[in-house]
């Protein structure tokens, strides 16, 4: 299945490893990010429909 | 057909956006994995280049990304300092690393190619050079932003350095071009040449292209959203402590 | 406008800080030169333009944070914003002001230590030309990012990070007038764009610098 690269395959190779590294990298921490914020704004409006609710 | 303007309302914007950022997703998602593996095993070897042409599936859309990004900062900074719309300022925040990370990209999938191609990993080239200056740019912005603890005065002073930026970046452009004429080949795609890449690997680059933009948008949506998130996480906490 | 620009030209001779220091580093960046490259003349005289002109440009961002800091933090700045002058005035002086305290020093010590670098004879007017059209431009573009950061706690390090992007064009068209005139050629080209550059800096952003200080003061 994998294509002959022939003496450039290093090239090829790494130029792909590294970027897609690279954005995978960048979409998991924007997901991180995402699920953080949302949690810590979960936990607060939790709290405060909490204090006045009740 | 509503105004766009109504998507400067943050919770008019969380709704749409949310509803979008799925499918946004997906399309990237579909489109980078299509035209990756088309461009990877079932494209030919160029006939100069040999396989390392297949880089161009990353190289391109990125550094094409990597300049409109700061071209949407530029456009949602103008509108923040026009129209003072948050979501505007927070969508140039979001943006702001994204075309940084593109921008990396461009610059080392470039070297790694110029290293078999010209022989060097790293040539003082007018396009490659601005790339890096454009690279810094991106560093001062995000720089500031975390510098800054308020927000609007955050957004105010990005907004006006993106704006000084962009000036200076076009200028940094025109003089690297007289410091040094370079080794990098013409644009690879427009529309009145004769001279751009074969149709072979024409249409694969298209599809990457389209996933990278789809991939710039989304991640937009999603850090842009983030940001809402945390300034009405850091709108409550204050409420709370003043209670 | 020229009360603030008197006063401001008289706290920098009487710190003594302002010019002394920039000079002293200007000095030792041009000494540390050949011992980092080796004392070869022929080789210090082909790179004797750009290391004298990145020379200036360091030892002009050395003193740029001093430009407003002092009257933001004991609160004077807020009296000036609200004076009749408009902030854009000030901003303009006080970017004379640092041109006249630290960077003209420079361009006048550039040809002593032109001397250090066994710069070529006929390089000397167009150094000193191209700093003196170049530096008005350096002093401006820092005054700009001096607003930016005149909030900022320890903001001198995000201060270079966020000017030295801006003085590329400076630099380049200022350097290439200087290599051009030490090699003979003919530096009018390089020079006229580095004049434009510093004009329209000149022109258009002390509006900038003044919006940053408007926002910053708010």
């Amino acid at each position: 299945m994998m294509p002959d690269l022939g003496k450039y395959a290093d090239a090829v190779l790494s130029a792909y490893g590294v970027s897609l590294a690279l954005i995978f990298g960048l979409v998991a921490l924007s997901l991180w990010q995402s699920r953080r914020a949302l949690a810590s704004l979960r936990e607060i409006e939790a709290r405060k429909d909490h204090d006045h609710g009740a | 057909m509503a105004s766009l303007w109504e998507y400067a309302n943050p919770r008019k914007f969380m709704g749409t956006s949310g509803a979008l950022l799925p499918w946004v997703s997906y399309g990237a998602g579909a489109c980078l994995v299509v035209g990756l593996f088309w461009g990877f095993f079932f494209t030919p070897d160029d006939y100069r280049q040999g396989s390392t042409v297949k880089i161009i599936y990353l190289h391109v859309p990125a550094a094409l990304m990597a300049i409109n990004a700061w071209f949407m900062m530029l456009v949602a900074s103008l509108i923040w300092i026009v129209r003072r719309h948050h979501v505007s300022a927070l969508a140039a925040k979001a943006a702001a690393p994204i075309g940084a990370v593109m921008t990396v990209i461009a610059l080392l999938t470039g070297a790694i190619w110029g290293q078999p191609m010209w022989g060097t990993w790293w040539a003082w080239d007018p396009r490659l050079t601005s790339f890096l200056i454009l690279f810094l740019f991106y560093l001062g912005y995000i720089a500031l932003w975390s510098a800054i603890e308020n927000d609007d005065t955050a957004a105010d002073l990005t907004s006006v350095l993106c704006l000084v930026g962009s000036v200076f970046a076009v200028l940094s452009r025109y003089a690297v071009n007289f410091w040094n004429q370079g080794l990098h080949q013409g644009a690879s795609l427009s529309l009145d040449k004769e001279e751009n890449v074969a149709d072979v690997f024409y249409l694969p680059l298209l599809v990457c292209i389209a996933g990278f933009v789809l991939l710039f948008l989304a991640l937009v949506l999603l850090r842009t959203r983030t940001e809402i998130r945390a300034r009405r996480t850091r709108a409550l906490l204050a409420r709370e402590r003043m209670a | 406008m020229i009360a603030l620009l008197l006063r401001d030209l008289r706290l920098a001779v009487r710190a003594g800080g302002g010019f002394g220091l920039g000079l002293a580093f200007f000095l030792i960046v041009t000494v540390l030169v050949p011992f980092g490259v080796g004392p070869q003349s022929e080789l210090l005289a082909r790179i004797a333009p750009g290391i004298l002109w990145l020379g200036a440009l360091l030892a002009c961002l050395l003193s740029l944070d001093r430009i407003f800091a002092l009257e933001w933090e004991d609160g004077s700045l807020d009296l000036l914003a609200t004076s009749p002058l408009p902030l854009e005035g000030i901003a303009a002086i006080k970017a004379l002001a640092h041109w006249l305290t630290s960077a003209l020093p420079l361009v006048a010590a550039a040809p002593a230590l032109g001397l250090l670098l066994s710069l070529p004879q006929g390089g000397y007017l167009w150094l000193m030309v191209s700093l003196l059209a170049g530096t008005p431009a350096l002093s401006v573009i820092g005054a700009f990012g001096a607003a930016l950061t005149v909030g900022i706690k320890r903001g001198g390090l995000l201060l270079s990070l966020l000017v030295l992007p801006l003085y590329v064009p400076t630099l380049i068209f200022g350097a290439e007038v200087a290599r051009r005139g030490a090699e003979g050629l003919n530096p009018i080209t390089p020079l006229l764009l580095l004049a434009g550059i510093t004009c329209g800096t000149i022109a258009l952003l002390p509006f900038a610098s003044a919006a940053v200080l408007r926002i910053n003061l708010r």
